[in-house]
């Protein structure tokens, strides 16, 4: 015990003292067989994405990085991501007031099947996406003998592909808040002389708005790393399709360092939008 | 309340399908080692240089069909083994192998890429060229774009694929362009060989530069059409056994089938060419 010490810990006392002690206390009170399986969990979490920091090629890092293709891929998957959470949002929104605000029969099968492609591996929503929008699909069938269009190996290809495994987490998170808004207000609205439109646009929007925004960042990041969905359906072009996850992956079979150099870039900017939206949005109230 | 009882009846639905499933697994196992023991005891009584136990082969995408039919002899001529495969792309197979995966041999398209593995330290032995492959064009059935040379890819609004540059068929295929001194922008770079003809299967693309092999294992879904410039650009598919193999003698006598006179006819009707 150094006469600095004592100093520290008299600083202590004066400052942040009873804060500090009152949090020494909840940690005493968790039980062991709490604790350790709650370490084991953070550590599984944490440690693969420590080996991408230990593992990675620093030195090099600045070359493999300032490959054209690098940054055609990162901006690629920058917009569509952000193109597959504004499709989310326009879509996905009214079909959750749907969800929440509306009786009609098979409701609870329609919150099934949007929910589906949540649980559905992205590789069967590409191969269910060709099927249906492919230039030989159900639909797609059409899109190209009428108007000419054929989205595999396109970009919005890669927007749709997105979407689909998106979209879900957006309906969920907003139909979640509607159901925790109270509907009084949108009735008040109502009684006096508001359209539901009106209702819905003046007064559940602005209620609800942390819940689409939540359900937005949950979306995008899903986007952002939309990998079997992508590769199925819009297949992978350099500057068109390839997003990076898709470098990601084709990177790995033939140079692991750019791969993991890749992997680097795509893990900062998860963190960055996480660190810059959860105390905002993401934290409940 | 009900509500509540259905929920928790859910996960335990669950859990003991799981555990079914768990059982079943273990079950499939320890008959499994039982069989290959009995097996072993036996064959020792009859056949020359007893084999059994399992052998785990990786090998290249294209070799799915006829190592397919080769696993299937070699289990029949061996009682008591059984051969498990894992297809895919050999660079990303070669990558698995050098990251610890279990395998006792591995077969790849392409001697660079089993360098990968043997450059690692990983192989046990030489690797031996078992077939070669030639390049082929796999067009929609009845070929109606009236593709007759890989010149006919480039520029016509076609939509092309080709495996990426990282795989054996993606590098050879470049070969061959390059000999022919041709320039194609595909629609997209598949990350198999496989992939790239599925695109054509399907109808979405509407030609793909694939092996012989390939057009061959699709059967009529779609049509092939020989180039010149894929004579530039035939690969060599080389065979070895692993170091970490946990069965080295099935290993070698899997070996031995694929190179045996009984090996090269299946590869040679599935459109390989002779080493």
């Amino acid at each position: 015990m150094t006469p600095f010490d004592r100093s520290g810990a008299a600083a202590d006392t004066l400052r942040g003292g009873p804060r500090r002690r009152r949090l020494r206390g909840r940690t005493r009170g968790v039980p062991l067989p709490l604790l350790v399986p709650a370490l084991i969990g953070l550590a599984f979490l944490v440690v693969p994405l420590i080996a991408l920091l230990v593992r990675a090629p620093w030195r090099s890092l600045p070359e493999l990085l300032t490959g054209a293709e690098v940054w055609e891929a990162l901006r690629l998957s920058l917009v569509c991501a952000t193109a597959a959470t504004a499709v989310s949002l326009v879509v996905g929104v009214p079909l959750a007031w749907l969800l929440a605000r509306v009786e009609f029969p098979g409701r609870g099968l329609v919150r099934a099947l949007v929910t589906l492609p949540l649980v559905l591996p992205p590789v069967v929503g590409g191969v269910a996406l060709l099927m249906a929008l492919g230039r030989n699909g159900i639909v797609g069938r059409w899109l190209d003998s009428w108007f000419g269009v054929t989205l595999p190996f396109t970009t919005a290809g890669v927007v749709i592909a997105e979407a689909f495994v998106a979209m879900p987490f957006l309906v969920i998170s907003v139909e979640g808040t509607l159901r925790a808004a109270d509907p009084r207000y949108e009735e008040a609205a109502a009684t006096l002389g508001a359209s539901r439109f009106t209702a819905f646009r003046r007064v559940t929007l602005p209620l609800i708005a942390p819940g689409i925004a939540a359900g937005a960042v949950l979306a995008w990041a899903r986007a952002l790393g939309e990998f079997g969905a992508t590769i199925t359906f819009a297949g992978n072009f350099p500057g068109r399709t390839q997003t990076m996850p898709l470098a990601v992956y084709l990177a790995l079979q033939s140079d692991p360092e750019a791969a993991i150099a890749l992997s680097l870039v795509l893990l900062a900017v998860s963190v960055a939008v996480l660190a810059g939206l959860r105390d905002r949005w993401m934290t409940a109230p | 309340m009900t509500r509540t009882a259905r929920r928790t009846g859910r996960p335990i639905q669950v859990a003991a399908l799981g555990a079914a499933a768990l059982l079943a697994l273990s079950a499939c196992s320890s008959s499994g080692s039982d069989s290959s023991s009995g097996a072993s005891d036996s064959a020792s009584a009859s056949a020359p240089g007893r084999v059994s136990g399992a052998v785990t082969v990786f090998a290249a995408a294209s070799l799915k069909e006829s190592f397919t039919t080769l696993g299937e002899e070699f289990e029949k001529a061996h009682p008591g083994t059984k051969v498990t495969f894992s297809f895919g792309g050999s660079d990303s197979l070669a990558a698995s192998i050098t990251g610890g995966a279990p395998a006792d041999v591995f077969a790849s398209a392409s001697p660079k890429t089993m360098a990968i593995v043997t450059d690692a330290g990983d192989a046990s032995g030489a690797p031996a060229t078992f077939a070669r492959n030639q390049l082929e064009i796999a067009t929609l059935p009845g070929n109606p774009d009236k593709v007759s040379s890989l010149k006919d890819l480039t520029g016509s609004g076609l939509k092309v694929v080709l495996c990426d540059r990282t795989v054996p068929c993606g590098a050879a295929a470049q070969k061959a362009l390059d000999a022919g001194g041709l320039k194609l922008t595909p629609v997209s770079y598949e990350q198999d060989v496989k992939a790239a003809l599925t695109k054509v299967r399907l109808k979405e693309a509407d030609a793909a530069v694939v092996y012989k092999t390939d057009v061959h294992a699709a059967g009529d879904k779609v049509e092939g059409v020989e180039f010149p410039e894929s004579a530039d650009a035939v690969n060599d598919y080389p065979i070895v056994r692993l170091k970490g193999a946990r069965n080295a003698g099935a290993a070698l006598a899997f070996i031995a089938l694929v190179r045996s006179a009984e090996g090269q006819k299946v590869l040679t009707e599935a459109g390989f060419l002779k080493p």
